[in-house]
């Protein structure tokens, strides 16, 4: 048995589990529902991008496929972050971290606080969806006008509908921060691909975890999570 | 109701100018007037909705009122709303208000339409619905003021009264109006009905009703359904008849400008991360990294 934690890459170099394939499959099922949600949401959204529609087969199966869409990315999400929820609360190093964004954007990570298994921008993000899709879902099933808008007033269909635009408006922001990053700092896309890093990654972008790794390594009851 | 018409004042959900070469607009547009001090509440102009626009709504329940049916619904596109009001004096007055879209000269409905061209406004004032565009969203009941358009459930689509407007294209008057036996139902330009509104108002107000008037909310532009009331001070007492009706400030907010802001401010964002990479680049590892996580570990292993 080798060690989960820990596997060899092909040039030798000690690779890490960051994600197991569980939670690879749950973050891309979030993220095809989301991309699928946000194109049909965005369509019924502004008049240009109207034509968004023609993706999903005309403007009535957009309204139709929608909030079935909106809810596959929730239950995915619910999935993909109760496990991690503990790990994403945040700490004072994290507050630290924030304080030197300048530091952070200008890729100068010598001068910052060690991070754990996620920095205070990656924890800023999951509570960002996750509050933003609590808003999508209980304005959503306000304006779902097939099943329950008629239980409401006019006036909360009303509030509702911008609740609704307004955090998926966040939402659609948030996530083009999220596949920046990962675009950004080389080496995170292959963490949710393939599902590890290099050692030499771990080190330079999440060191805390990183020790955290080592000393559990030498511990048979570890686990990669 | 769709017909190809050259005398678009405004689309759903289109941002360029609509095919408006033909917007003769005489008098104001045209108007209906709905004189509530001439309504006997026969339903006439009920019956003749249905069977011009072949319409047969579901037989519904008694329940011991006049009023039949209840409510709007996606086949009823009016409806004689009975209201028993006791006055001051001790009176009892039955206060019949003729309901159906007021053809807002703002609609909210259209301001709320996702949809390109689902929602139309033509030159004289007509806002009408065209179903083959329709998706079913519902987003034009939480724009209409006066609770008006009604979601089919057998189809998925709104409907509402189209002021006839297919007999109007062809120079003939609205279904309703053709069938009223009072004259209460009256149609023409918007400005020959205030004027006839007004000689209305002055021969009320000479019997007693003092607070007669016009209502022709400013909320909402003005619009080309109006009434003549014997209360216009108190609208409400109409089946709720709205007092100062306007597009809600939520969907103004939803359907105005903040939209093409934040689809700007979507595009500056994904614009910043690229601009990012390009300046300052992407943040890669190197074997230094390695090197050091390798120390790192040898250390770690030696404590343990």
């Amino acid at each position: 048995m080798t060690d989960p934690a820990t596997q060899s890459g092909t040039g030798g170099a000690p690779l890490i589990v960051r994600y197991t394939p569980e939670v690879r499959t749950r973050h891309w099922l979030t993220a095809l529902a989301f991309v699928l949600a946000a194109l049909s949401g965005l369509a019924l959204f502004h008049p240009a991008l109207f034509g968004l529609s023609a993706l999903f087969g005309g403007g009535p199966w957009t309204r139709i496929l929608h909030p079935y869409l909106g809810l596959t990315m929730l239950l995915a999400f619910v999935a993909l972050a109760a496990p991690m929820h503990g790990q994403n609360r945040m700490e004072p190093r994290d507050w630290e971290w924030l304080r030197r964004y300048r530091d952070v954007i200008s890729n100068r990570e010598e001068k910052l606080p060690e991070v754990g298994r996620y920095n205070a921008g990656q924890k800023i993000i999951y509570h960002a969806a996750l509050w933003l899709l609590v808003g999508l879902l209980l304005s959503g099933v306000v304006i779902w006008r097939s099943y329950f808008a008629g239980y409401f007033t006019v006036d909360v269909v009303r509030v509702a509908a911008v609740v609704h635009a307004l955090c998926a408006f966040l939402l659609v922001c948030t996530i083009i921060v999220h596949v920046y990053a990962a675009i950004w700092v080389k080496g995170s896309v292959r963490a949710m691909t393939r599902g590890t890093v290099t050692a030499g990654w771990a080190f330079k972008h999440h060191r805390a975890w990183y020790r955290e790794m080592l000393t559990h390594a030498t511990n048979p009851r570890s686990r990669a999570n | 109701m769709a017909l190809q018409s050259l005398d678009i004042r405004r689309r759903s959900a289109t941002t360029t100018r609509p095919p408006d070469i033909r917007s003769m607009s005489i008098g104001g547009g045209v108007a209906k007037l709905i004189d509530t001090s001439k309504c006997i509440g026969c339903k006439a102009c009920q019956v003749a909705c249905m069977e011009w626009n072949d319409l047969r709504d579901e037989i519904g329940t008694n329940t011991g009122q006049y009023q039949n049916p209840h409510d709007l619904t996606a086949s009823s596109w009016t409806l004689m709303r009975f209201a028993e009001v006791e006055t001051p004096k001790g009176d009892l007055e039955w206060l019949i208000r003729k309901d159906g879209c007021m053809h807002c000269a703002d609609p909210g409905c259209l301001k709320a339409c996702p949809s390109p061209g689902a929602i139309v406004q033509y030159a004289n004032g007509i806002v009408d619905f065209h179903e083959e565009n329709c998706i079913g969203c519902g987003y034009c009941i939480a724009g209409c003021p006066f609770d008006i358009p009604r979601l089919s459930q057998r189809d998925h689509k709104v409907y509402k009264c189209t002021l006839c407007s297919d007999r109007v294209a062809v120079g003939l008057e609205p279904a309703c109006i053709k069938a009223c036996p009072t004259g209460a139902l009256v149609f023409g330009t918007k400005e020959d009905m205030q004027q006839h509104a007004a000689e209305r108002i002055e021969d009320l107000k000479s019997r007693g009703f003092e607070h007669a008037g016009l209502y022709d909310p400013a909320g909402v532009g003005g619009t080309h359904v109006m009434y003549v009331l014997h209360h216009a001070d108190q609208p409400e007492l109409y089946n709720d008849l709205p007092a100062d009706p306007h597009i809600s400030l939520a969907v103004r907010v939803w359907k105005g400008r903040t939209k093409p802001l934040a689809l700007a401010v979507m595009g500056l964002t994904a614009l910043i991360g690229f601009f990012h990479y390009t300046r300052v680049g992407p943040d890669e590892t190197d074997e230094r990294d390695e090197a050091a996580a390798q120390d790192l570990a040898r250390k770690s292993g030696k404590q343990s």
